[in-house]
């Protein structure tokens, strides 16, 4: 008897055969946003080496409703894949200290207070407050 | 002891006579506390003994049963009918070729864990007359990892292996680490070629599935990160700090 094995094509439905693979999809997506945003930065510096009139028109276009959307688009994007990236890393770096590790809550928690000191720092920096 | 009519959807394939697989329904009666490999038993004994499925344990020890049961990866004999609402669709284990009906062709796992070399490759001699020492704390450090039952559930749930099938794998990668990380092992170089290259962990991105689906509660997705932050300080030293011996 001879053998004929039959492989099964995988097709596009894999990211919806069930809701983490939708989530993973997102986080994957969000790389897109970020990338987006970083290259408008990079136009802005363009704009500023132009000249002042560019760098007025890079300013007024950053009011503008499409730059808004844009931008918060961006802001949930990444908070999302922050938010998921920390809350993997204790499968990344456990930490045993003597028998035991370290709890999980430990680990994702001292990456989310680091975040947010960084990120406070920054917004003092930038003379925010 | 109550029953109630259960739908099965059965993916079946016959190599000599189909040219792919195709649903076959099966309308049996079912006690509460039965799992979907009793539903197999009950009608491959009583209905259609052409049936074919792998099993042993009943016991979600020897990993034999692996299936899709409505699109998920699970053991058919750790998996409740109760939990299913309606149709309960039966498919052999994703991203694997079909052999006959829910039996998967298994070769390319079972040849991918011989090249991590998943045993013990010892650090120095055995000692004489005497067993190796360990502590609780260098056993608990890959104990986990040690519950794996190579019912490469983690690879029916991966979509990295289903896109790339040359990827090593979580179990595969698991099982490298588990030794890598046991005090009595000198074997990591050996095992890097393998799992440190593109075919090994730099293939993961990280979804997660294999840790979601396994039966055991080992965590392959926790492996592979571990053992990708080690290769890259690996490469750091070896690159920023080449008189340190690896």
């Amino acid at each position: 008897m001879s053998r004929k094995p039959y492989v099964r094509p995988m097709t596009s439905e894999w990211i919806l055969r069930h809701s983490r693979y939708v989530r993973y999809m997102l986080r994957e997506f969000s790389c897109l946003f970020i990338g987006g945003w970083t290259l408008m930065l990079v136009w802005g510096l363009k704009q500023l080496a132009e000249g002042p009139a560019a760098w007025a028109a890079f300013l007024q276009w950053l009011t503008s409703p499409a730059s808004i959307v844009l931008h918060l688009l961006t802001l949930g994007f990444a908070s999302y894949h922050s938010v998921t990236w920390f809350n993997l890393t204790p499968k990344a770096l456990p930490l045993q200290i003597g028998e035991e590790f370290l709890p999980d809550g430990a680990i994702a928690g001292a990456h989310f207070a680091a975040w947010a000191v960084l990120s406070f720092a920054i917004l003092f920096l930038a003379g925010a407050f | 002891m109550s029953e109630r009519p259960v739908e099965l959807e059965v993916l079946r394939y016959n190599p000599e006579t189909d040219r792919e697989p195709r649903f076959q329904r099966y309308s049996i009666s079912c006690p509460e506390e039965w799992v979907v490999l009793d539903a197999l038993n009950h009608v491959k004994e009583t209905v259609d003994p052409t049936l074919s499925y792998r099993w042993s344990c009943h016991m979600a020890v020897c990993g034999s049963c692996g299936m899709m049961v409505d699109g998920e990866p699970k053991l058919a004999c750790k998996t409740f009918l109760r939990d299913y609402p309606g149709v309960i669709r039966v498919e052999p284990l994703a991203h694997f070729p079909i052999e006959r009906d829910l039996v998967t062709v298994i070769d390319d796992f079972m040849a991918k864990l011989a090249r991590v070399k998943p045993y013990l490759i010892p650090k120095e001699p055995a000692p004489q007359d005497a067993e190796y020492r360990q502590t609780p704390a260098e056993l608990k450090k890959f104990k986990q990892f040690t519950l794996c039952i190579n019912c490469m559930l983690c690879y029916a749930a991966c979509p990295e292996y289903g896109l790339i099938p040359e990827y090593i794998g979580p179990a595969a990668l698991a099982l490298a680490h588990r030794y890598n990380q046991d005090s009595r092992d000198g074997g990591r170089a050996i095992r890097q070629e393998e799992i440190a290259a593109y075919e090994g962990v730099w293939e993961c991105s990280f979804v997660g599935a294999c840790s979601d689906v396994c039966p055991e509660h080992v965590d392959p997705a926790g492996a592979i990160q571990q053992v990708k932050i080690k290769s890259t300080v690996d490469w750091y030293k070896k690159h920023l700090m080449p008189w340190t011996k690896e």
